[in-house]
This record gives C-alpha cells, structure tokens and sequence, in this order.
C-alpha cells in the first residue's frame, strides 16, 4: 500500500481547510519560484522523465503534450485549457481535486502554463458542479491575494487564472469540444488535424490538460521525476487517484500506487466486494467506455494501463465499478448505452444513429427478445461504429457494449431461450 | 442526442432584463475573454439568466445575443444543446435524480420511486401544489457516494427510497435539508472514517522546505556528424 507520505493528494477527503494557510503548510506552493527558475525546458525534461500518463483516460504521456507547444510565442499567444470536465460515468476524483485541495491545482496551472509559455489558463469545469467551482474560485481569488498569480506576481510570470463552466454535456470532455464550447458554440468535436498544439482556443496554439495531470506536477517536479517514476511500473508510473463505486461495502476514492492489484484496491480500501470476493461478477476498470472484465481476469489483474490493455480494456480514469452476482448486467451495459445516446453529439452518423440503435436492440435483450443471430449483428454494428466518427464517443459507446459479447454473451443466449420458449408456450 | 426545443409561445414571458447585480456581473464576466471573443461568455450568461428565472426563455436568448453580439440562432444553438438549460417552467425545487449505471447499482430506482410517488409520477412535470419537479439525469459525477441527486446547487448522497421521501417531504414544508452525503460521511472517503491520509506529520507543516526541486542533468553532448 502506498505510504501516506508519497501521496500527493493530502486533503483529498476535504478533512483539512482548503485554503491557502492550510495548503501552504501541506507543503504547496511550496518554493515554486526555484520550480520556475530552472526553465521551461527543464520543467517539461522533468515531466517527461517521471513518466506521468495523462489521467484524463486517454494515457498520453504528459511531459510530451506539454513539448508539442511552439518553442517560443510569435504572434498569438498561448493557452493552457484545463479539462475538468469530469463525466466519465464512474469517475469523481477531479471533484475532490478541486473542492478540497484546489490550490493543486492553481499551482500546477502557473507551473504547466509556464512551461508552456502561456499566459493565461482557462479551467473548463462542468456545470453540474457548482459548489466545485465555487471552492476553485476562492482558491484562485486567494492565489491573486496573495499575489501568487495574476499580473507582476511573485514568480515573475504574468498569468491570468480564469475558471469557466459548462451546462451540461458529456462531449465537452473531448479536448476540441471543449474549446469549441469555450468559444460560446455547441460543444461539436473538431476534426484534427490541425491539433489543438497549433490550432487550439481561438485558433491559439492551445494544450488541453486533465485535472490531475495539471495538479500532480508540481510535486512531482519538487519532490523529483525519479521519485515519482519509482512508483508503480516501467510506463505506468506514479500515483493516481481511484474512484471506487458499485457493489463494494465501502465505496471510496483513494490515491493508489499504479498496477496496485484489483483485488488488494478493493479488499484494503473499499472492505471487500459486497457478499465477499467470490460474489463478484464482472468490473468495469477504467469508466463507463471500457469493457468490462468479468472475475476470473479480476483475480490477478493489475490496475494500469499496459495490464488493462492486455486484456483488451483500460484504465481509463481509473474509475473502477464493481458488479456482484446480484447485477443484471445487460440491464447495467444498456443503461450505458443509452448514457452515450444522450450524450452524442450528432455531428457524426454512424454515432448519432448507431448509439440509439444498439440502446434499442440491447433493451430488448435485457428481455431476451431476440435472436441470436443478432447479437452477432450487434457486435457488428459496434464495430462499424468504432473508428469511424470525428471523436472517440463512438469508440466510447461501442467499447462496453463489445466487451458484453466478449463475456456474457451465454447470458445474453440464455434470456433469449428463455424469452423464445415463454413465447412458443 | 436528445431533441430540445422552446417552450411554446403561450408560456413565454414578454421580456427579460438581468437584475443590477446581474447585469454588473455578466460585465466582469465577459471581460474574462479577449476583447472579441465575447461570446465565451455564453453559458455564464445563460446560466445566470436561468437562475435568475428559473428557466431559459426566448425574449433572454435575445438579449444575451444582443449583450454579446451573437446571432439570435447561435445563441438558441447553444441553449438547446446543454442538457442543463431549463426551456420549460421547473418547481421552485428541481429535483435531478442521477440514474447512470453507477447510481443505478447502489438503488438509485428506489429514489426515482420515491420521486414518483410524493412529486409526481411523470417526470418533468410540476407537482400539484407548484412546488417540486423531478428529472432524470446523466452521472452526476458522484459515483463514490451513489445514490445521489442534485437539487440548485448542491448535491445530496448516498440516499435510500425513505431518505429521498423524507427529503421530498421536508422540501415541501420549507424546512431546511442538509446536503452531502446522509449517512455520516465527509465526502468521498470509506464509510466509518478515512483509512488513509491519517499521518500528522502531512498536516504540521513539517513538509515545507524539505523538497527542493532539482533541474535535471544537461542532456548528453551529441556528436555532431563528422566530429572524431
């Protein structure tokens, strides 16, 4: 288990004061003008060898995203957007990231914007979250106070912190969605490239960052890129906060040390599957858009991203969802569906149309009234889906519903029996 | 995607004007953009418009687009793409329920139940005495703390069916309901207390001065092509 001493994340649970005293004395803001001092190169040298993957759920390596900016700012300036646009199904960390320890946050944007040359940072918050945004506010308000940020600070770097929100809309946690809604338009993906590196908000050269990403680098730059990759494994390094849900006893957030087994992620912190280890049924490892895995690949699966992919899911946001023998899991996987039948955008057919089709077809089989040939069809259409629109909410939506197949399918084969011989009697 | 349109004519009020303090603050908060890109400030405005009249009407979506120099038609785009504009009359408490598959795991139909039950058994829909409505939504983001719901501002978790109709019921009689999670939780960590985060030495200021950022080691010389 990771010592509380290699946590980055002190307040996580909101038991101390958020505020700047408090912070401070939690070792934030702690110097960071010598962080500033060594240089945006070495800023983003440090990044890049503590290995950090964006936690966003994509898993791009952080301290690379953060070199594709232009080397230096000819005529339109730079920006740093960051994505708390948090509404992966499943997924609460950034939440406490900014409610109890916002000023993370607030220093990881001076330092990231920085290194990035940018000026000026907008936070992109989603719009359900009020209070949250209220407790990153006071953060920033104080920063200025304290002349931290803003204009001739005490770092040297002008920069200009700017907390916004959103109103509703899942898509806006894709990177180009985001800026176009930060622009005042429907949040439609753009299509890339140009990348946001180059052509970003208002056509700036523009880098969209997660919450943790952006808050867990200035104490790995403090603390070290060697201490940090020491954690974890070779190309999953560091720590990364978990949000545990579904059937546990105990359903929790926790900063873990990446690859921590499932198992031990659940038994120490979470007190067990509800019914015991040998109730469980299946877990969804990374947010609504990875496929599930049933027991067997839980019992010695290990909680990173190269683990994960090997068996052909993710880690995502590391938002793990805990199913128990109990769960009707077509019902749980057709409840996501028509999670990403809501959420489409509609810029793309084959998402448009295809998330509304397979929400129908996976409703009537929660029943078993179909056939089996379709459930081939289905995982065809998934397919046909995946790969073939602007973002990844196809991919998104097809993901769990392929994963189904993978796994349940006798089960889906069962309730059609069953459904077929209710209807020849 | 879901299809959003207008409240109908006969509902629509005649005109809309922010308060003084709302006008003063959708000022400072178009200042927020570069000079230009005014039009950021879209969903702040509409938002603040909406908490200000409950629900999105059609004389506000014209005058922010006269605040912010947008098309009529950008504006409405906008309004009826984010699920969180309201373009029909709410109870004076909206009551969203979370229904995703994580809320849905930890009972989240037992406080869909509850809503039927004491608001109304149609969602969307303003109770008889005017004072509630209910809606389901989209994961909240609160997943640790399932089931939960969000009613203005503020979320309340880890609820059961009598809690939510206790909550119902205490809404109605204009008492006052304490948000955040019901069963004796700060927030997110494990039920009965944190088991992590508890070392003093993290809170003492002990830490401060004790990591001193190093710059990394210069990069090795390269050799330029042709050097001995």
């Amino acid at each position: 288990m990771l010592a509380d001493k290699d946590r980055i994340f002190t307040n996580l649970y909101g038991l101390q004061d958020p505020g700047l005293e408090a912070a401070k004395k939690r070792g934030q803001w702690d110097n960071t003008k010598a962080i500033l001092a060594m240089g945006p190169e070495a800023i983003v040298d440090i990044m890049k060898r503590s290995g950090l993957r964006g936690r966003g759920g994509a898993g791009f390596p952080t301290g690379l995203k953060w070199s594709f900016m232009p080397k230096e700012v000819k005529e339109r300036p730079h920006y740093l957007v960051v994505n708390a646009d948090e509404s992966e199904p499943g997924t609460c960390k950034d939440r406490d990231i900014m409610r109890h320890d916002p000023h993370t946050l607030v220093e990881g944007c001076l330092v990231a914007s920085f290194a990035m040359r940018a000026n000026a940072c907008y936070i992109y918050v989603r719009g359900e979250f009020i209070r949250e945004r209220e407790a990153l506010q006071r953060a920033v308000d104080e920063a200025y106070a304290a002349k931290l940020i803003g204009k001739n600070n005490i770092h040297g770097w002008d920069f200009d912190l700017y907390v916004h929100h959103g109103a509703g809309a899942y898509i806006c946690g894709e990177e180009t969605a985001l800026l176009e809604s930060l622009e005042g338009k429907k949040g439609q993906p753009r299509l890339k490239p140009p990348f946001p590196a180059n052509v970003g908000l208002y056509g700036c050269p523009t880098t969209v960052n997660n919450v943790e990403s952006i808050a867990v680098a200035p104490t790995i730059i403090r603390r070290g890129a060697d201490w940090f990759a020491a954690i974890g494994r070779p190309n999953n390094t560091g720590t990364k906060v978990f949000s545990i849900s579904g059937h546990v006893n105990k359903p929790c957030n926790v900063e873990e040390e990446m690859g921590i087994p499932l198992r031990e992620l659940i038994d120490k912190h979470c007190g067990g599957v509800r019914g015991g280890w040998d109730n469980l049924l299946a877990v969804i490892p990374g947010g609504a858009s990875v496929p599930l895995i049933p027991k067997n690949i839980c019992d010695d699966i290990l909680m990173d991203f190269d683990s994960l992919k090997a068996q052909q899911t993710g880690l995502g946001t590391a938002a793990v969802i805990v199913m128990d023998k109990s769960t009707d899991v077509v019902k749980a996987i057709q409840r996501l569906s028509y999670f990403y039948k809501h959420e489409s955008c509609g810029q793309c057919t084959p998402c448009r149309e295809g998330t509304g089709w397979m929400w129908r077809v996976l409703t009537r089989m929660v029943k078993g009234n179909s056939t089996s040939a379709e459930i081939d069809l289905l995982q065809e259409v998934s397919k046909e889906i995946e790969g073939h629109t602007i973002c990844a909410l196809g991919d998104a939506a097809a993901w769990p519903v392929q994963g189904l197949i993978r796994h349940f399918r006798p089960e889906i084969e069962r309730r059609i029996a069953e459904f077929n011989k209710v209807a020849a009697e | 995607m879901s299809l959003r349109r207008l409240a109908p004519p006969d509902v629509q009020p005649a005109s809309f004007a922010f308060n003084s303090d709302n006008a003063k603050w959708a000022e400072a908060t178009i200042a927020k953009y570069p000079a230009g890109r005014q039009a950021s400030a879209v969903i702040p405005l509409l938002w603040r418009g909406q908490e200000q009249e409950g629900w999105v009407t059609h004389p506000m979506i014209e005058s922010i687009a006269r605040m912010l120099g947008m098309p009529f038609i950008r504006v409405l785009e906008v309004a009826t793409f984010y699920t969180m504009f309201n373009l029909e009359p709410v109870g004076d408490h909206l009551v969203q329920v979370c229904t995703t598959t994580p809320c849905w795991l930890r009972g989240s139909d037992a406080v869909v139940e509850a809503c039927k039950k004491h608001i109304h058994p149609h969602q969307k829909t303003v109770s008889a005495d005017g004072k509630l409505s209910w809606m389901e939504v989209e994961c909240l983001g609160a997943c640790a703390n399932a089931p939960m719901l969000q009613i203005g501002s503020d979320y309340y978790e880890d609820l059961t069916g009598p809690a939510t109709e206790q909550m119902i019921a205490d809404l109605r009689a204009g008492k006052p309901v304490k948000p955040g999670p019901i069963n004796g939780r700060r927030s997110s960590e494990p039920e009965g207390g944190a088991l992590t985060l508890t070392e003093k030495s993290l809170y003492d200021g002990s830490i401060v001065g004790k990591h001193k950022p190093v710059p990394p080691p210069p990069p090795p010389e390269s050799k330029k092509p042709g050097a001995a």
